[in-house]
């Protein structure tokens, strides 16, 4: 079944810009950057839009569809109400470079910040051997397809320019968490601890646990339960837990 | 036709370099640099229902617990019953309760009603619990109201500062939640009696406080705090077997953490709420054998 739908599609630069209407056919199992394609097709050849993948496994295509961070690729026409204008915009965590496509570098620069896997000593690569047990967190993480989504949707920093710079996001906590929690990674015999630089360098205590990270998410890591309640409780760990104290106060003396 | 062609105005505020003879940039979505829409949010959704109703869900338990707390004393026990809101009771003007939790360590010299003795750790444990963190700063400080949706603050410094630095002490309130859950066990026990305090009867009552403990158990253990105490903190699960599986069961209840957290919170308002009208006299317990 095809219809003619409504569209109000963001268009400009970061000097300006608008909602633009238009009208375009729909049909059957087609999702949003279907539309976006048939758009640039035969009304707006000039619409700019970063796409890759067409399979929710690129991360390229994140934009606002009727206000919600989506992947255009993953977002069904059937999933929204027929008779209603369909609104499609840029994120709006990132600066807009034109059109849906938006300038993501402060993600670059984040992932840069986050101390890479530290190799155990006498090991080389090729010879790690880990249980699946002690993997299965971490490879939860490792699904990420840095769409940028959480950290779009981050009220930290959506709604906070000035945290940019102390607050890394979900996705890079995630990381850290990762790291944390990897059976192999030397950093803490390397003198570096994780979990500190988690409390102190990548600003987890602005994070209030809110979980639109989770809600967003197209790969369904449950980021907040998995990632940034574990890593808040072994920050408490270590600096809060009153039993822990005693255990390593014990564990000195002996 | 464009809706908008400049970004939106907040007069009073410094002009970008990009625009320099138009308006002064915004904060958070309207910063600048980001894409020009004027409307603080776009979503076409009822996303506010969720914030009405856990406001509406919080405030009727806070008013309903509140006003139990501080008038209920004398209808806190209706043997072999005792309110969860007054156990254990530990001051000197308790009523006295069969084999109850009613030990009177604070003596005499309380006067206030000795529910608000115990009622701070449970209390204290929901406040920093990390699914009623979530649900309040929604409902009731809109940080975010919503996802996507923009929070009216002008600064947010999240939990890095006093007073919500000390949302770090859940693990304090865990702790203090573990001997209150089994005081609470206690009290279910001892409802397998009649009211003349024999052994090996029942009543709807007990089968009240029954699901009350049990959904106070599942709430309390599907605790993060618990998952990481149990398992969580391991790098090394193949190491620790027993605490892996500890792990992935209280993995399962923490899936359930926010339903959990809300029946049991239910559970604990009608379990008082039954007491309350067996004591005032409303009906008597129904027994079952």
């Amino acid at each position: 079944m095809s219809y003619q739908a409504n569209f109000r599609v963001w268009r400009g630069d970061s000097s300006g810009g608008g909602l633009e209407p238009y009208q375009v056919e729909v049909n059957e199992g087609e999702v949003v950057l279907d539309i976006v394609h048939r758009l640039q097709a035969t009304q707006a050849p000039d619409l700019a839009v970063r796409w890759n993948c067409k399979a929710g496994k690129c991360g390229s295509c994140s934009a606002e569809v009727n206000g919600r961070p989506r992947l255009l690729c993953m977002t069904r026409m059937s999933t929204l109400p027929p008779d209603e204008p369909v609104t499609i915009t840029p994120m709006r965590t990132f600066p807009v470079l034109r059109d849906l496509v938006t300038d993501v570098s402060f993600n670059y620069t984040k992932a840069r910040e986050v101390p890479s896997f530290v190799p155990p000593q006498g090991l080389k690569p090729g010879e790690y051997r880990m249980a699946q047990e002690d993997v299965n967190r971490s490879q939860e993480f490792r699904k990420c397809i840095e769409c940028f989504l959480c950290q779009n949707t981050c009220h930290v920093v959506r709604d906070h320019e000035e945290n940019k710079p102390a607050f890394s996001g979900p996705r890079f906590l995630m990381r850290v968490a990762e790291l944390d929690m990897h059976p192999l990674d030397a950093a803490a015999e390397e003198g570096l601890d994780r979990k500190r630089s988690a409390q102190e360098e990548h600003g987890l205590g602005m994070c209030n646990i809110t979980k639109c990270c989770t809600e967003v998410c197209p790969e369904h890591i449950k980021i907040t339960d998995n990632a940034l309640i574990p890593l808040k409780e072994r920050a408490v760990d270590r600096k809060y837990d009153p039993l822990v104290w005693l255990g390593s106060v014990i564990k000195r003396r002996k | 036709m464009t809706t908008e062609t400049r970004p939106p105005q907040h007069p009073g505020e410094p002009q970008t370099p990009a625009d320099p003879s138009g308006p002064a940039p915004g904060r958070g979505v309207h910063s600048p640099g980001r894409a020009a829409i004027a409307a603080r949010h776009l979503r076409t959704d009822r996303w506010w229902l969720s914030q009405a109703v856990t406001a509406f869900g919080l405030l009727a338990f806070v008013g309903y617990s509140t006003w139990r707390a501080f008038f209920g004393l004398h209808t806190a026990y209706a043997a072999p019953y005792v309110s969860p809101f007054y156990s254990p009771c530990l001051a000197a003007n308790c009523p006295a309760m069969k084999s109850g939790a009613d030990w009177a360590l604070f003596g005499s010299w309380w006067q206030l009603s000795p529910a608000l003795i115990v009622l701070i750790f449970p209390l204290g444990f929901r406040l920093t619990c990390y699914y009623y963190r979530k649900a309040y700063y929604r409902a009731f400080w809109s940080s975010p109201p919503a996802c996507a949706v923009a929070e009216p603050h002008a600064s947010y410094s999240g939990e890095t500062r006093f007073p919500l630095v000390l949302q770090n002490i859940h693990r304090y309130f865990f702790y203090f939640a573990i001997v209150v859950a089994g005081i609470l066990t206690y009290d279910a026990v001892l409802a397998w009696r009649n009211p003349a305090g024999q052994w090996g009867h029942a009543g709807i009552g007990t089968l009240v406080l029954l699901a009350n403990i049990v959904l106070i158990w599942a709430y309390t253990l599907s605790c993060h705090s618990c998952r990481h105490i149990v398992g969580g903190r391991l790098r090394h699960f193949s190491k620790h077997p027993v605490r892996y599986r500890m792990w992935n069961l209280v993995g399962k209840l923490n899936a359930r953490h926010m339903q959990l957290a809300w029946a049991s919170l239910i559970s604990v308002g009608v379990a008082d709420l039954y007491v309350y009208l067996l004591a005032s006299g409303a009906f008597t317990d129904p027994r079952l054998f």
